[in-house]
């Protein structure tokens, strides 16, 4: 990673700062209802990929199960929603239960009549699960590909879980809530998707500095230690099984509250979430707006997938190309991410490359040993 | 008895069609390093080209040899899956040796587009690219030395790849008028049709087993035993595993470590191919048949530890018994009179997706207490 960064001046940032909040409070006017909704629903998705951010982007962790944690969140949200609006059903359980011909509550449904319960819960049991999970396989110092592997695997274990429990939390068809009431409205009409825009524009935002205190300091230091060389971290007398621990359960947290969120907005939740697709497509916003830059994860997150609506509107069949290639192209070409990239020497290679601007003289054996350093 | 035995029999075919489809990965995996997140797409390749050789087959030219178009059909899906392989080797992988995230997230990359590929790319010229890509990759290589070494090989590698290009698109537009069913592009799953003396049961010991079922464990063990001669008696395999030891070694002892590369990838993609055959004859063939193996498969390799073939076997057949047992609930008809609550958490899981959820599960436990598998590979380094 380079070590160059452009320093911002103070009114860039607090211009930058204003033009954000200006765009936030006029966002519901300005867009129609259908495209706010979609940029609402984008903006929780970059929530998970800040979460994604901080397990990959510095710590090195590369999770393909947060999908897991996603839907957690949002089954959490939505059995709230659908259990307090079930007054008028039979028994008073939500109304697909009797479907299947079930007339008692499964036990675990209770607590979620609390809204109190529910509003920790949706971050609380994704993050207890991620912690869970994590300590498991980082005990046994299992790391790099198998780690990868094995979250992949959960996922599918969740998965299938979810999907064949009809008479638990309805298996396939998933929960849905946009036909649900919070405080006497409904969740789906356009009063309520107003707010869950707003409350969802300042979560990114509180998430961002979340995100950024965390990997502030020494406990960031350490993260990166454990990205760049984790027996050293080791040896030095740390245990990065706790720190890895520590951050792989934030990021389950933060993946808790991006599903909660995207759940209430999409008016469903269902075993869709927790596919092998959704979850490495999570990887790659982080990877096409730059890892280790959390920015870069927040604006990768919502450029690609507002990208795949528009694209998939006008050509249905050519997505999957488009978002093969950029995979394809970002790993090789871009490993750093298009913000790395900018932070980076890219924009000085790029106009040097066409002899817009003058190379920088250097010392041909620094020239050498980066090169090196490049091919490794 | 029966029942022991036809347990086993579902089980080893479960397995079997595991394993075929883990070896290609724990070659590619466990000799070179690569995480190829592609091979489920390598594998739907190969299901593919048993659709296509199948209707070629049918043509009136070709109809006398029907019968046996599976077996062509295999070693032509060996070469597609290779081919595909080869390349992807030599334009992406090559790049990205030794950070195998990477190579994870852009084999996804080329999952995607090769899903999307037999989706909007009419079949029939789908073959001819493969086709093309055949002859380009491999008619400069039968070149004399005396051509190869002469300063105007690149404009002989170029009219090469010429001829492959044409002779692609007349194979194409040849299959496309023959075989109308191969001339639309189509995102519908399609279906191989067993030939007629792979159809039915065989009788063995009073129980019944299907013959197509038969024939995979036959495939896979081929497979099995091909690639283990390969790698043990010729001379490439030697090479690729003194590479797969010490690459910088064998690099100065002057084994052509590109070379192995090659190849290793290439055999690795071809027996995905193969294991495509076997898919192809449980079920329909569509766009995701791939996609359906893939994490089983990744959970083969790292549960009978990589780069170990033995391990492979193992654990593919080991994860096929116990889906069985699990699945299909067997405990309950060994032990019909078990108290209560065991047999409800055993009627719980016996459907195939809850087993599968057991069964993972079962390997995330195993692998703590063993976590690099069966059969781990010996060294003395921090990092493994």
């Amino acid at each position: 990673m380079s070590l160059s960064k452009i320093k911002f001046d103070k009114k860039i940032v607090l211009s930058f700062w204003i033009i954000l909040i200006a765009l936030i409070i006029a966002a519901p006017t300005l867009l129609p209802v259908f495209r706010l909704n979609l940029l609402g629903r984008y903006l929780s998705l970059s929530i998970v990929a800040l979460g994604v951010d901080l397990i990959w982007g510095y710590t090195g962790l590369l999770s393909l199960g947060q999908g897991i944690f996603f839907a957690l969140g949002g089954y959490c949200a939505a059995m709230y929603l659908q259990i307090t609006s079930s007054s008028e059903f039979p028994n008073n359980i939500p109304e697909f239960f009797a479907l299947y011909g079930v007339e008692k509550l499964p036990f675990f449904w209770e607590p979620f009549r609390s809204p109190v319960f529910t509003f920790f819960a949706i971050w609380i049991i994704p993050a207890l699960v991620a912690g869970l999970i994590g300590f498991l396989v980082f005990r046994n110092r299992i790391k790099g590909v198998y780690f990868s592997i094995l979250t992949q695997a959960s996922l599918l274990v969740f998965f299938n879980f979810f999907n064949g429990q009809q008479k638990l939390i309805n298996g396939t068809n998933g929960l849905k809530t946009d036909v649900t009431q919070l405080f006497g409205q409904m969740v789906g009409s356009e009063s309520m998707q107003r707010i869950f825009f707003w409350i969802t524009a300042i979560l990114v935002i509180t998430a961002w500095f979340f995100a950024k205190w965390v990997v502030k300091g020494r406990f960031g230091n350490i993260l990166i230690g454990i990205r760049d060389d984790e027996p050293r971290v080791r040896f030095t007398g740390y245990n990065p099984v706790i720190f890895k621990t520590i951050i792989f359960s934030i990021a389950g947290g933060l993946a808790g509250i991006s599903g909660a969120l995207y759940t209430v907005q999409s008016g469903i939740v269902s075993p869709q979430f927790m596919t092998v697709p959704f979850s490495i497509e999570m990887v790659i916003w982080v990877a096409v707006g730059g890892r280790g830059t959390l920015l870069g994860a927040i604006l990768g997150a919502v450029f690609i997938n507002y990208a795949k609506s528009l694209v998939s509107e006008a050509l249905p069949a050519s997505w999957m190309f488009i978002q093969g290639g950029l995979f394809i192209l970002v790993v090789t070409a871009l490993p750093e991410g298009v913000l790395g990239w900018i932070k980076g020497d890219g924009p000085r290679n790029l106009l040097q490359r066409f002899g817009l601007r003058r190379k920088i003289e250097t010392y041909p054996s620094l020239e050498i040993n980066s090169k090196e350093k490049h091919n490794e | 008895m029966e029942l022991l035995l036809d347990s086993l029999f579902n089980g080893v075919a479960i397995g079997s069609v595991l394993l075929v489809a883990a070896l290609g990965l724990a070659i590619v995996f466990g000799l070179m390093g690569v995480i190829n997140l592609a091979h489920g797409e390598l594998m739907m390749l190969g299901a593919y080209t048993t659709y296509v050789t199948q209707l070629i087959f049918k043509l009136p030219i070709l109809k006398p040899f029907y019968n046996s178009y599976i077996i062509v059909s295999i070693f032509l899906a060996f070469i597609v899956s290779g081919i595909v392989g080869i390349l992807l080797e030599k334009t992406i992988i090559r790049k990205l040796y030794g950070s195998p995230l990477e190579t994870l997230l852009a084999t996804w990359g080329v999952s995607l587009i090769l899903q999307q590929f037999v989706r909007s790319v009419p079949l029939a010229y789908g073959t001819g690219l493969v086709i093309s890509l055949l002859i380009g990759l491999f008619l400069p290589t039968t070149f004399t030395s005396k051509i190869k070494e002469s300063i105007n090989f690149k404009y002989f590698k170029f009219s090469a790849w010429i001829f492959a290009a044409l002779t692609g698109v007349l194979t194409g537009s040849l299959i496309s008028s023959s075989v109308s069913k191969l001339s639309r592009a189509s995102a519908r799953n399609v279906d191989v049709t067993a030939p007629s003396w792979m159809r039915g049961q065989v009788e063995i010991i009073g129980t019944a087993f299907p013959k197509t079922r038969l024939m995979i464990i036959v495939i896979t063990l081929i497979s099995v035993i091909a690639i283990t001669l390969f790698l043990n008696q010729s001379a490439w395999g030697m090479r690729i595993r003194a590479v797969t030891q010490n690459r910088q070694m064998s690099d100065c002892l002057g084994i052509s470590t590109e070379k192995v590369d090659i190849i290793t990838f290439g055999i690795g993609s071809g027996l995905a191919g193969v294991a495509g055959v076997a898919v192809s004859l449980l079920g329909s063939v569509g766009p995701n048949v791939g996609g359906n193996y893939i994490v089983g498969c990744f959970m083969v390799v790292v549960l009978g530890g990589v780069g170990n073939l033995l391990g492979t076997v193992l654990a593919s057949f080991g994860i096929g018994i116990m889906t069985d047992l699990i699945g299909a609930g067997r405990l309950l008809s060994i032990w019909p009179d078990m108290p209560l609550p065991l047999s409800n958490t055993i009627n719980f899981f016996a459907t195939t997706s809850m087993a599968r959820v057991m069964i993972f599960a079962l390997i995330v436990i195993f692998l703590q207490f063993k976590p690099t598998g069966l059969f781990p590979q010996k060294g003395r380094m921090v990092e493994n």
